[in-house]
């Protein structure tokens, strides 16, 4: 019995394919032991610990930082989180779906033309796009301006939005920041369905209405569940957004977490805290994935 | 119930082309199909065969002229409104759903209830000899099992008429033999009309009831096999229908109907015709290479010496390419009746080629 197994095993590894393999994932493989599962575990580690005055790290095996995070306070940061991201989810599909319908069913030679115009703000640094969101929502912003003009226009009296800092800035910022991340998936579902199938629809006797909701949109579906996982587990982490268009009124557990590691000088709190999002997002996710699937087996299809 | 299932009258499509140009992808096509025919439309690639088929179920709107399905001018009516089905050439099943709730789709959408709607299902898969295989999904099914569910998934819904579009395209050639006979058989069973496209000659020699030659974008001839087959009435039906021989050749004199013409070699040659044709006219005589034999037999109207340039041995028969005094080439064919298959002349001898009066058909176009 086990002289078969590592028979077996050393045939495996006697293939030139298995060999050429292993080399392939090497660099990857030392990078992700380097900068991936030594720091988790460092995380891990510290998590269990605490600080001393100065803000050092006092190893040693205590649950109290993961107690500490059952205070209503850090539960309301945390369920925010969580809110905020199905938010985000939802409302980025919302967006993202007729953009990328449109895209998918322009002519070929102008979809990609469109779908550079979706990425080309991904040029332009993350934070400084997020900053412009303030230009355009503060009391003396673009929206207002806009809007206090077009009120002047019809003569209605006009006072200013308090549209920044809110939750809902975090709200558009985060929708803003995600959008591409929904839309190329879904793009990528909706153009692989044959033109023939919506004939075929058509021709069995469904409206337009009617083969959206039975074909279409069905057929989207893995698109729309790759892109939930692209769009809700960075945002479970995000801070920066929050940071920037929620003011001090938004705080996520990202928030948390940095202020932990830069301002309190408690990184054991923060890995706490860390392993907590962690395990969150992971819980989420794999019920989200037991449910839909990773969105592949309609698209093997 | 009005006379036709399907009428095309004077129907012309035109798409722009890539560079601009326009492409006539049927032009002023006149089509009668009777009710419970099997229709075919034959024609090489690029003919207009899909298009035709297409402006029937609504999937594209004629340029010019009209559609009538049982008397009603289609007019703009959406393919959804339409009393026809589809059965596409790469057969089009939601990969998404079941084969069941494939085949029972239209049903749905028709607003049949579900407990009916799942008796019928099973029937019409009983039908396409596919019991059972309501839950399976289209992917986990071989071509020609998914070809039947496309063919069960439309007539579930009973149409007035079924339009085909190379359905058997993608099957291998036993495959596509067998179900040749199994949709000629639902055919007759269901007693609906179907319009069947097809490049395939042999195919459509085989189901249909009628058949119309396209070229161009054009119907040449409409008819039974037999008459497309002995009676083509023009040098493409001719050639793209079976195989002919062609030869150039000058009217002497017409008889009723019997046509005497001289070869462009200066053979005489005796020909069946049923145009009016003038003394001196320039034709073409077309000869099938099976009508013309290399064996003496009473009462062949036309003989001529030649020598045999080539043969080529096919199995059941051998091709001689004999090339006539009067310098012009006729292939022959001839049935290895032979017990050994022995070839009645080898490359290099002299022989005649006998043929019959009915067996030449002059042709102008
Ligand atoms: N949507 C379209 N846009 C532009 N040209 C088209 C379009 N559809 C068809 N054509 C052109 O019209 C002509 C007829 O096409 P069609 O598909 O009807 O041919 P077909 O007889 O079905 O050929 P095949 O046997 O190859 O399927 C072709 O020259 C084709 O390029
Ligand atoms: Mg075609």
């Amino acid at each position: 019995m086990k002289t078969d197994a590592l028979r077996r095993w050393l045939r495996i590894w006697g293939t030139r394919e298995a060999y050429q393999g292993l080399l392939l994932v090497a660099p990857t493989l030392l990078w992700m032991t380097a900068l991936l599962i030594i720091p988790l575990l460092l995380t891990v580690v510290i998590s269990f610990g605490g600080r001393d005055a100065n803000g050092d790290v006092v190893y040693g095996f205590s649950l109290a930082n993961y107690l500490r995070l059952l205070d209503p306070l850090y539960v309301g940061i945390l369920w925010r989180s969580v809110v905020l991201a199905f938010q985000t989810t939802v409302l980025v599909i919302l967006v993202a779906f007729p953009i990328a319908y449109f895209v998918a069913r322009a002519p070929a030679g102008r979809r990609n033309a469109y779908l550079f115009l979706i990425l080309v703000p991904l040029w332009t640094n993350f934070v400084i796009r997020i900053y412009a969101w303030i230009m355009i929502l503060r009391t003396q912003g673009v929206l207002n301006g806009v809007l206090g003009w077009a009120a002047g226009l019809i003569g209605l009296p006009f006072q200013p939005l308090d549209l920044y800092p809110s939750p809902g800035a975090v709200l558009v910022g985060m929708l803003y920041e995600f959008l591409p991340f929904m839309i190329l998936p879904i793009f990528t579902s909706l153009e692989k369905i044959d033109e023939s199938l919506f004939e075929a629809a058509a021709d069995l006797g469904a409206n337009a209405v009617r083969t959206f909701l039975r074909v279409t949109l069905p057929l989207a579906l893995p698109g729309m569940v790759a892109g939930t996982i692209l769009v809700f587990v960075p945002v479970m982490g995000s801070f920066i957004v929050s940071d920037i268009l929620g003011g001090r009124n938004v705080v996520l557990v990202g928030n948390l977490i940095q202020r932990q590691f830069l301002d309190a000088r408690d990184p054991a709190f923060g890995s706490a805290a860390s392993i907590i999002l962690m395990a969150m997002t992971l819980v989420v996710t794999i019920i989200y994935t037991r449910r839909f699937g990773f969105g592949e087996e309609i698209v093997r299809a | 119930m009005a006379e036709f299932a399907v009428e095309l009258r004077d129907v012309s499509k035109r798409f722009p082309g890539p560079s601009g140009e326009i492409v006539n992808a049927v032009r002023e096509v006149t089509l009668q199909i009777k009710d419970g025919e099997f229709f075919s439309m034959l024609g090489p690639s690029g003919c207009g065969k899909t298009t035709s088929l297409r402006m029937i179920a609504g999937f594209e709107l004629p340029t010019s002229g009209e559609v009538y399905i049982h008397g009603k001018p289609m007019g703009q009516t959406p393919p959804y409104q339409r009393p026809v089905n589809t059965v596409f050439q790469n057969y089009a099943l939601f990969p998404h759903m079941t084969i069941g709730e494939n085949v029972g789709f239209g049903l749905e959408m028709k607003g049949v209830p579900k407990a009916q709607r799942t008796a019928r299902v099973q029937q019409a898969l009983a039908m396409v000899r596919l019991p059972g295989y309501e839950a399976r999904r289209s992917r986990q099914m071989s071509g020609g099992q998914q070809q039947r569910v496309a063919l069960a998934r439309a007539l579930v819904n009973h149409p007035e008429v079924l339009l085909l579009d190379e359905p058997l395209g993608a099957l291998d050639f036993k495959l596509r033999k067998e179900m040749q006979l199994e949709l000629k058989r639902l055919q007759r069973e269901v007693g609906i009309t179907f319009v069947y496209v097809t490049h395939d000659q042999e195919e459509a020699l085989t189901m249909s009831d009628r058949i119309a030659v396209m070229s161009g974008g054009r119907v040449l001839q409409v008819g039974p096999a037999f008459e497309i087959y002995e009676r083509p009435n023009c040098r493409f039906v001719a050639d793209f229908i079976g195989e002919s021989n062609f030869l150039d050749a000058t009217v002497q004199d017409v008889q009723g109907p019997t046509a005497t013409v001289t070869l462009t070699g200066g053979l005489t040659v005796y020909a069946n015709t049923d145009l009016s044709l003038t003394r001196g006219q320039a034709v073409t005589v077309a000869v099938r290479p099976e009508k013309v034999g290399l064996r003496p037999y009473e009462g062949a109207q036309n003989a001529f010496p030649g020598r045999v340039e080539e043969i080529v041995y096919i199995g059941t028969d051998t091709h001689y390419s004999v090339m006539l005094n009067g310098d012009q080439r006729l292939r022959v064919r001839e049935q290895n009746e032979d017990p050994y298959s022995r070839p009645l002349a080898n490359p290099g001898d002299a022989v005649t080629v006998y043929f019959d009066q009915a067996a030449a058909r002059v042709l102008t176009e």
